[in-house]
């Protein structure tokens, strides 16, 4: 019998480029490098925690922002008691009746005890009422408390009680917006800079990778390999490599995440116990070592191809 | 498949250099034509390596013009090079076998290239192993392979395709005499189906085992072409050959190397 005669012309009939699993047995396991499942947990571990930090100190700016958007503070500084009794009402009553104002209230006695107590303390016989704090009026406005708002309220309320200052509540927590601000961008150039960190190590695997398996490469481009067959062969390593250590990644950011998010609830202060995640932010941190494994796979590819092509 | 006779391969004053050393290949002109069988020969150094290199694209000559199956093959866009390369079979002088593949999976690696389905490639590999004596040994990687049965593996890789040019490079150096008989009856039994087949060679008795050969002798890296049987462009009419001239043909080039 002879020994062709099962063959047909199907392997001549010029170039095929099929993917399939034949492709995973034209080299052997091309894995990138042993360390690379690990390199990549690290740094998706790091992209999680500070995508994480981002989103939560977005959260916490945005809750206090919509707390104080509106927010007006009336201190009415007098040492004498009754007078500053009497400016404060006059205070109210002016407030009351002036345009945009939501509310007003005078802040009860006791709450401004509570609000002294942690600097003055509260040793039994001491008469906290004795001190000459400022009268405090809390004040909401319609909309946002702009410069405009505020100086019109200022000598709105000059008038009737002229030992009365009128601030935004807003502008005693600019400093903090700025340095949230600051500490997002941070997040973000962070990650930013373990996504190129990502890409050069996986640049170099590729390297690495093609130069021991040079040899099996070439045999493969003399039997009529394509580039993009071989490229998908270390595709599909990379992408085994990268969703591997992406879980580990994973799992490693998420039980940092809850454990600092325990750590700042555990304060008790407004502002931390605000910077909770969302279920959305939860989304958005499933997402990354998905796009870690993109960003691993494409860069592998654009790598491959790039040195194949070297190649005659 | 080529059609019989048709120019298959074309060399036009084709030299070749490596950096800027000396030319090792020089002037080399031939016709290459559908369904012959060719010997090249030529002392070591001669420049058989480097020719057959260009022969199986893995090389770009330094000069000169190379057509094969009627497209110009050194202006050949890279991605149009896979297609040609499925074209051929080509035997390495050093096998080159995949390490880390069994006889069978280097055996199928050009029918995985491709693209056959593996059902479609299981008994074709199996039949070839059997053919060339490695039928019990069809599960062994190279490294546990003697050097006669890796160069029958590489033998059977080449032409498990049933290319239309098979190139081999010393295809029966590491065998016994009768396994050497026996390759180069599966060679004739695959130019008998139509492929055209190029074996470089030292050994004068191989090359009487195919009388209706054609000799091309490199000498220093150039071609001899005594009786014009090679010459480009080719004379119209049927090639010459080595084991006996055909009717109206110059003379034969001497079998003997």
């Amino acid at each position: 019998m002879n020994v062709f005669s099962w063959l047909g012309a199907a392997v001549a009939d010029g170039p095929r480029d099929r993917a399939g699993n034949n492709e995973a047995r034209l080299l052997p396991e091309a894995r990138l490098s042993g360390p690379m499942p690990w390199v990549i947990a690290i740094m998706i571990a790091l992209t999680v925690v500070a995508a994480a930090s981002g989103l939560a100190l977005r959260n916490a700016a945005q809750t206090a922002s919509a707390d104080v958007e509106g927010g007006v503070t009336v201190q009415v500084v007098s040492a004498a008691p009754a007078e500053r009794n009497r400016q404060a009402l006059a205070a109210l009553a002016t407030l009351r009746g002036a345009p945009g104002v939501v509310s007003a209230r005078v802040v009860p006695q006791e709450e401004l005890n509570a609000l002294v107590e942690p600097w003055l303390g509260t040793r039994p016989g001491d008469d906290v009422e004795a001190l000459p704090i400022p009268a405090l009026l809390d004040v909401r406005l319609s909309g946002h408390a702009t410069p405009d708002r505020i100086a019109a309220l200022r000598a709105r309320v000059a008038r009737n009680a002229p030992a009365a200052r009128v601030d935004a509540q807003a502008g005693w927590l600019t400093p903090v917006f700025s340095a949230i601000h600051a500490l997002q961008w941070l997040a973000g150039g962070l990650i930013a800079l373990l996504a190129l960190a990502t890409v050069a190590a996986v640049l170099l695997a590729s390297r690495n990778a093609l130069g021991n398996h040079r040899d099996t490469i070439e045999i493969v481009h003399m039997l009529g390999g394509t580039d993009n067959q071989i490229a998908r062969i270390f595709q599909r390593s990379m992408a085994m490599d990268a969703a591997a250590g992406g879980i580990v990644g994973l799992l490693v950011g998420l039980i940092v995440v809850v454990l600092l998010g325990r750590q700042f609830a555990a304060l008790g202060s407004g502002m931390t116990t605000s910077a909770g995640l969302l279920w959305s932010d939860w989304i958005v941190i499933a997402a990354i070592p998905l796009a870690g494994v993109a960003l691993a796979v494409v860069t592998a590819r654009v790598s491959v191809l790039r040195n194949l092509r070297r190649m005659l | 498949m080529t059609q019989p006779d048709a120019e298959i391969v074309q060399f036009d004053n084709v030299g070749l250099r490596y950096g800027t050393g000396k030319e090792v290949l020089t002037d080399v002109s031939f016709t290459l034509f559908s369904g012959n069988f060719y010997f090249l020969t030529g002392a070591s150094g001669a420049g058989k390596t480097s020719l057959l290199r260009l022969l199986y694209l893995a090389q770009r000559p330094s000069r000169g013009l190379i057509r094969m199956f009627g497209t110009d093959a050194i202006t050949l866009p890279r991605d149009r090079l896979p297609g040609f390369r499925r074209r051929l079979g080509v035997v390495f002088q050093d096998f080159r076998l995949v390490p880390h593949l069994s006889a069978f999976d280097n055996v199928a690696l050009p029918l995985r290239v491709a693209g056959m389905v593996e059902k479609d490639i299981v008994r074709p590999v199996n039949d070839m192993l059997d053919w060339v004596g490695l039928a019990d040994r069809r599960h062994a990687q190279p490294a546990a392979l003697s050097g006669g049965e890796q160069q029958r593996v590489a033998i059977a890789r080449a032409v498990i395709g049933r290319p239309e040019l098979l190139i081999a490079d010393e295809p029966t150096g590491n065998v016994d005499a009768d396994m050497a008989f026996k390759l180069i009856g599966l060679f004739q039994s695959l130019n008998g189906l139509g492929t055209t087949v190029v074996v470089a060679t030292h050994d004068p008795q191989l090359i009487r085992q195919v009388p209706d050969s054609l000799i091309m002798r490199l000498d220093k890296g150039k071609l001899l072409d005594p009786t014009g049987a090679l010459r480009y462009p080719p004379r119209r009419s049927a090639p010459v050959v080595a084991g006996g001239a055909a009717a109206g043909q110059p003379g034969p080039e001497s079998v003997a190397p």
